[in-house]
């Protein structure tokens, strides 16, 4: 890692990957087929993953490998369900002020960059606490390599369990609303669409329905 | 070597996006997404290498994982037009929930 060739590299495999994902925000904010934007947002979680790996924060990898690629791809599939398979085209007035949103939102994001403590600065706040602690300590406690792992999983165990609980919770819901089980909302709307036409003769037999 | 390869692959992520952004058929894109899942894991196996830390194979292949379930789930999608069916149909009569 001392040479600088590696470090060019690594940098142009950095600018190649945001690349892609700039490609394809560009091509989801253009696109109207919602079938699209859903395989396009697939591909845009899988290109962040490699780069969060990239970057050196496997875990928020993982993370945006298993949320972004695997589970939200069914979850908007889901809701591709209870919609319509196209997006209406907005009027080019209307999309001025989310642009120009996005635009202020980037400045300032940029403009804070500006003040971030270089990597590896001994003088950082993350350099001045207990990080250089965790760093000295975690080997000898847990034997494992990744320093971020212990962090998480062994210092602050009980905070992790209780956000994998929150994911957990928040992903039952959706699956209940989107249509993962007999009593979601997508089931719902769609044994009330069948059930229309007969809903004029007989309303006994909606009710029944949505009850059991 | 493996930094000619990562190139190679890099380009092939390209390519599949291209085909991603324009196919005309949905197929083309299921298609697309599945290779530039396979891309990825790819990209990060040599990456492990070309960085001097192959421990990036163990990540590479839970990415193989992930990608094979949504792959799945995808084409479930299309053949069922839900996701309660079960693929494996059991005796006769429950295959058309």
């Amino acid at each position: 890692m001392a040479m600088s060739e590696p470090d060019i590299g690594l940098a142009l495999v950095n600018i190649v990957l945001l690349g892609l994902l700039f490609v394809v925000a560009i091509a989801i904010a253009r696109l109207r087929s919602l079938f699209a934007i859903v395989m396009l947002s697939g591909i845009y979680s899988l290109v962040s993953a490699a780069w969060y790996v990239a970057v050196d924060a496997v875990d928020v990898g993982f993370t945006e490998a298993a949320v972004g690629a695997g589970m939200s791809t069914a979850v908007l599939l889901g809701a591709m369900l209870l919609t319509s398979r196209t997006a209406k085209p907005e009027k080019s007035l209307r999309q001025l002020g989310p642009l120009l949103v996005c635009v202020a939102t980037g400045i300032m994001l940029i403009y804070a960059t500006v003040d971030l403590p270089a990597v590896g600065d001994p003088n950082s706040p993350a350099n001045t606490g207990v990080g250089l602690t965790y760093l000295r300590v975690a080997w000898y406690d847990t034997g494992i390599e990744n320093v971020v792992t212990p962090v998480l999983g062994s210092y602050r165990g009980f905070d992790t369990l209780g956000e994998t609980t929150v994911v957990f919770v928040a992903g039952i819901a959706v699956a209940l609303l989107l249509g993962f089980g007999e009593r979601s909302l997508a089931e719902t709307i769609r044994n009330e669409d069948k059930s229309l036409p007969k809903a004029n003769k007989k309303p006994e037999a909606e009710d029944g329905e949505t009850d059991s | 070597m493996t930094a000619a390869a990562l190139i190679a692959v890099l380009f092939g992520m390209l390519l599949l996006l291209i085909r991603a952004i324009a196919g005309p058929t949905l197929y083309d894109r299921v298609l697309a997404v599945n290779s530039f899942g396979t891309k990825t894991v790819l990209a990060l196996g040599l990456l492990g290498f070309v960085m001097g830390r192959p421990q990036f194979l163990d990540i590479a292949i839970l990415y193989a994982l992930i990608n094979f379930v949504s792959t799945i789930a995808i084409l479930k999608f299309f053949r069922y037009r839900s996701f309660q069916v079960p693929l494996v149909r059991r005796g006769q009569g429950g295959g058309n929930g």
